[in-house]
């Protein structure tokens, strides 16, 4: 049967022609979706958004999937540490000798912040609650790099919460719903983090690009930053705690400075939802909208004076400017004068030993002063981590004796 | 000529079964594993489909096909919903109007083609990328993913091989 005899064969050109049309028209809703779609405006309702519906879904399939791997993975590590116990046990011991030293130091900083904090009247950060979780999936391509964890909103997630590993940030939430959340990691394209340099204090954006390393932009001023710096989050704008270890500070091969994230170190198999709240959280805005605001203080030299009557129709200019323009006797009892504490208290931390004789003993070990700060910046999960110290006055009090110096 | 030539092609074998397991080895290689330090790579699984279902046959399920599983990896991924769906649907239309000049070349030839197909999703993907966030991806994460993808090209060829010829009106 030659192909001019088939029948089926006029049927070619109708399917081929209809198949064009399902394909625009597939096409066209396909770019209707994505220009709908705004990942910026995750909707935390699991029944109202499909994305965290399935993400609901993946994440105990991930969960269970995963399983081997980890079971496999957490026996390898056994059997290794089984072998390599006693040079593990000799860098331990190392450790633990030099994290005695530290120890000292952050004994004599708290001290020191402690009293400066009640000379001034510091009012200090709360200690952030968190919340455990397990990453059950990982996406690792250019165009988009989230994991999705095993906790959700039961456990008091929310979006914009900051997401930690052991050795530093991670990213944080953009997506929750009962029993998962997705962490938009700092090296995807859409992340902007508000950073700053540890050892200049210079602020920079860290933007992702889909690569391991993300970018440091806005950077200002003149050298701010040197390779191997520090990288801490700066807490501008409040979306997140100030002082969380990022990374350090590299230069790319495209000449621009990058960061090499500190989260990197290790496998992130378990992180550590900080759930931080920042002020537009904890704020009630609608309530700071409708309250009244308090009474003038009398005699404030910001104010005007309190209108005894109704106002005079006509007001002559000397008048004006009496109310606009405060004497300098009115102006001084009104200066709000900083809280200052009882010298009694102040005076019974006498006896506290001063950060020069809490300094650990001569050893070349001894940390530098500039790196005396970063211990407290690096604990994040305590409560220490939420009243970062001082960057000026930290390290002259550790500061060790001119021969202690390595 | 027997009759059982002209029977359609059940869309199942060549679209249902395909699509299922691109979604599943999708969903393996995103599962947080490392080999020895490094993480898995991330290939566009999906992309050996798109360009083998253009070839093998115009059908009107086959972009539904690859909506669905754009979405899919949209999910899973966490890249914007419909990214990945209009990502692999320009390289299907294109391979699909081309597949008259694509009929009877050789395996070197169908990498190539398969490989400026790969090109024309991930440069899409990139340009989108770089509207939706203000940023440009990194270039050499971008090569990786290249990279990944087109050596996936021998399963566009198996599915070729096996589903060319199934269905007669197309040969």
């Amino acid at each position: 049967m030659s192909l001019r005899d088939n029948p089926l064969g006029e049927l070619r050109v109708p399917l081929t022609w209809t198949a064009g049309i399902v394909f625009i028209v597939v096409l066209i809703a396909s770019v209707a979706i994505l220009l709908s779609d705004r990942r910026e405006a995750f909707d935390t309702d699991a029944s109202g958004n499909p994305r965290t519906m399935t993400d609901k879904v993946m994440a105990p399939v991930g969960d269970a999937l995963s399983t081997p791997g980890r079971l496999t993975g957490q026996g390898v590590d056994g059997v290794r540490g089984y072998f390599f116990a006693v040079s593990e046990n000799r860098r331990l011991r190392a450790e633990l000798e030099n994290m005695r030293q530290w120890r000292d130091v952050a004994i004599a900083l708290r001290d020191t912040n402690e009293r400066y904090r009640t000379i001034l009247g510091l009012k200090t950060d709360p200690p952030i609650p968190m919340a455990t979780a397990r990453i059950v999936t990982d996406s690792r391509g250019p165009f988009a790099n989230s994991r999705l964890a095993n906790a959700g909103s039961e456990k008091g997630i929310k979006p914009g919460n900051p997401v930690m590993s052991e050795n530093g940030l991670v990213g944080r939430i953009v997506g929750v719903t009962e029993g998962v959340s997705r962490v938009l990691l700092l090296t995807d394209p859409a992340s902007r983090t508000p950073v700053m340099i540890d050892r200049t204090n210079a602020r920079a954006i860290l933007t992702g690009d889909g690569g391991p390393n993300p970018k440091l932009e806005y950077l200002r001023g003149q050298d701010p930053v040197k390779s191997g710096d520090l990288v801490l989050t700066s807490g501008d704008g409040g979306v997140l705690p100030r002082g969380l270890p990022v990374g350090v500070a590299v230069k790319g091969l495209d000449g621009r400075w990058r960061v090499v994230l500190a989260s990197d170190k290790a496998a992130v198999d378990f992180v550590r939802i900080l759930l931080f709240e920042d002020f537009t959280q904890v704020a009630d805005t609608r309530k700071l909208l409708h309250t009244t605001p308090p009474p003038p203080t009398p005699g404030a030299s910001t104010l005007p004076p309190p209108a005894p009557a109704a106002p005079a129709p006509t007001t002559s200019p000397a008048a004006g400017s009496t109310a606009t323009t405060p004497g300098p006797a009115a102006g001084a009892p009104a200066t709000p004068q900083p809280k200052v504490n009882p010298p009694a208290q102040p005076a019974a931390k006498t006896t506290t030993p001063q950060p020069k004789a809490a300094t650990p003993p001569a050893k070349t070990a001894t940390p530098q002063p500039k790196a005396a700060a970063t211990p407290p910046a690096k604990a994040p999960a305590t409560p220490a981590v939420k009243t970062p110290a001082p960057k000026a006055p930290a390290p002259k009090a550790a500061t060790p004796p001119a021969g202690a110096a390595p | 000529m027997s009759s059982g030539g002209a029977r359609p092609l059940a869309p199942w074998r060549w679209l249902g079964v395909p699509m299922l397991q691109v979604m599943a080895v999708t969903f393996l290689f995103a599962l947080p594993m490392r080999f020895w330090g490094l993480s898995l790579p991330e290939p566009v699984f999906a992309m050996p489909l798109a360009f083998a279902w253009a070839v093998i046959r115009p059908s009107m399920l086959a972009p539904l096909a690859i909506m669905i599983t754009g979405v899919f990896l949209d999910f899973l991924w966490g890249s914007p919903t419909g990214f990945w769906a209009v990502c692999l649907l320009l390289p299907y239309g294109i391979v699909l109007g081309a597949r008259s000049i694509l009929a009877g070349q050789g395996r070197a030839v169908m990498w190539a083609w398969y490989a400026a197909s790969t090109a024309l999703a991930i440069g899409a993907g990139y340009l989108f990328t770089m509207l939706d966030t203000q940023n440009a991806p990194n270039p050499a994460s971008v090569g990786w993913q290249f990279l990944a993808t087109v050596v996936l090209y021998p399963f566009a060829d198996r599915l070729i091989d096996r589903f060319e010829d199934a269905d007669v009106r197309f040969r």
